[in-house]
């Protein structure tokens, strides 16, 4: 039996039944995300200090106690990395397998850096024994970040499907295949536009 | 929103954050500071660059879609 609408537009809504699945996913993730950055916004308006105290020493900038060289290299990993998921889809609509083995292979290593960075630097607070129990801020730090990194270990295994056992589908219904990409794409940009914002609240102000 | 729609706003808001993060690191003490506001700028700048030619590009080749964002 065929779906139907998986890779052609639905009459009603103008869009295939997969973008419209996955817009509707993502705005579950807005409201799980906005919620959380909520809840940093009323931590910071209620504390009298922020970061606060950690570690018995007062730190007045988040910047002071958090490592923004290696955050913002993590920042540059994933806008090439968004780069590259749209470079392979485009490969795919273009015809161009080979190209879109390789952009896709870049964009899950580039996933990787990102998550071994993020490995870095937790590690760096851990060996401190800073602690989301140590405060709010750090506890506010772990969960948004952390939260973030499971998104991206979800779009890497999604990623590494499509590289090689859904790949597969590329030699029976290469439109469909092609569809699948533009949705996993959706998903890595928006993956990537949550840290275009969490960096800058996180991190800087 | 298409892929390519989606694309545009990512390189737009990365653009801006190059933009504040180039503000923020001139508000530091030390030439490490205005280096790290020159780069960030000039990243900025790139993704501006890069951002108007994949507009272009999709708007003339219409390869994906159409052409149509």
């Amino acid at each position: 039996m065929q779906i139907p609408f998986t890779v052609a537009p639905r009459p009603d809504t103008g869009v295939n039944n997969a973008k419209i699945g996955v817009w509707l996913f993502l705005a579950s993730e807005v409201m799980l995300f906005g919620g959380l950055f909520s809840a940093y916004i009323f931590l910071r308006i209620g504390a009298p200090e922020w970061p606060g105290e950690i570690g018995g020493h007062m730190y007045e900038r988040a910047s002071d106690i958090l490592n923004v060289p290696l955050a913002t290299l993590n920042t540059l990993i994933l806008i090439g990395s968004s780069v590259t998921m749209v470079m392979s889809w485009a490969s795919l609509a273009m015809k161009r397998f080979d190209r879109y083995r390789l952009y896709m292979g870049a964009t899950i290593a580039l996933g990787f850096a990102f998550l071994i960075v993020k490995a870095f630097e937790y590690g760096e607070k851990f060996s401190h024994g800073y602690l989301p129990a140590e405060n709010n801020f750090l506890a506010i730090y772990f969960v948004l970040t952390g939260l973030h990194g499971l998104h991206v270990i979800g779009g890497i295994i999604v990623n590494m499907y499509f590289m090689w056992p859904g790949a597969r589908m590329w030699k029976t219904d290469p439109k469909r295949f092609t569809n699948r990409i533009e949705i996993a794409g959706l998903y890595w940009h928006f993956v990537d536009l949550v840290w275009i914002f969490l960096f800058p609240t996180i991190y800087l102000l | 929103m298409s892929l390519k729609a989606f694309h545009i706003v990512f390189i737009v808001a990365s653009a801006l954050l190059c933009l504040g993060f180039g503000v923020w690191a001139l508000t530091g003490d030390g030439a490490l500071s205005v280096a790290a506001a020159a780069v960030s700028f000039l990243v900025g700048a790139v993704l501006v660059v890069y951002g108007a030619r994949f507009l272009k590009k999709v708007a003339r080749t219409g390869y994906i879609a159409g052409g149509k964002l």
